[in-house]
């Protein structure tokens, strides 16, 4: 469901952040469009 | 999720499409996940910022989903998310985001 896909990044300082989800979204072929790290508290 | 976030998912929907795109949350509770998801399928449940009103109905999922997990290359993820996956409340996390999901995403 990830191919071709094109992906928005919404990671969280305390739990998974952007550049690790990043690169797992990278290896399902897919394109990263925007990555930011929140902090959600 | 911060206004400045929200403008740029706004714009980037309007840039792509609506159909083609995912969004992919790391957040560490589920509440908080949740209230992301709702944003970016329901619009801005505090009516602060630019979603506000706006329903964009994307495809949204946490990486700890298996639907998402099973598309990732097993070594990239055990490297990069195992690690949380140890010591997030998965099932909770889960659970918050497949609600919002269900309920208003208009993709899968």
């Amino acid at each position: 469901m990830l191919e071709g896909k094109k992906v928005i990044i919404l990671g969280d300082r305390d739990g998974v952040p952007g550049p690790a989800i990043d690169e797992c979204i990278k290896s399902a072929d897919a394109e990263v469009v925007f990555t930011t790290t929140e902090c959600f508290v | 999720m911060d206004l400045e976030n929200q403008q740029r998912v706004k714009d980037l929907t309007e840039k792509h499409g609506k159909e083609n795109l995912v969004v992919i949350l790391g957040g560490a509770e589920a509440e908080a996940s949740g209230l992301a998801c709702e944003t970016v399928t329901n619009g801005d449940p505090t009516f602060a910022g630019p979603l506000a009103g706006v329903q964009l109905g994307l495809a949204c999922y946490h990486i700890l989903e298996p639907k998402i997990k099973d598309e990732v290359d097993p070594e990239v993820y055990d490297e990069q998310v195992s690690m949380m996956e140890m010591v997030l409340d998965v099932d909770e996390i889960i659970d918050e985001v497949s609600t919002y999901r269900e309920k208003y995403s208009q993709f899968s």
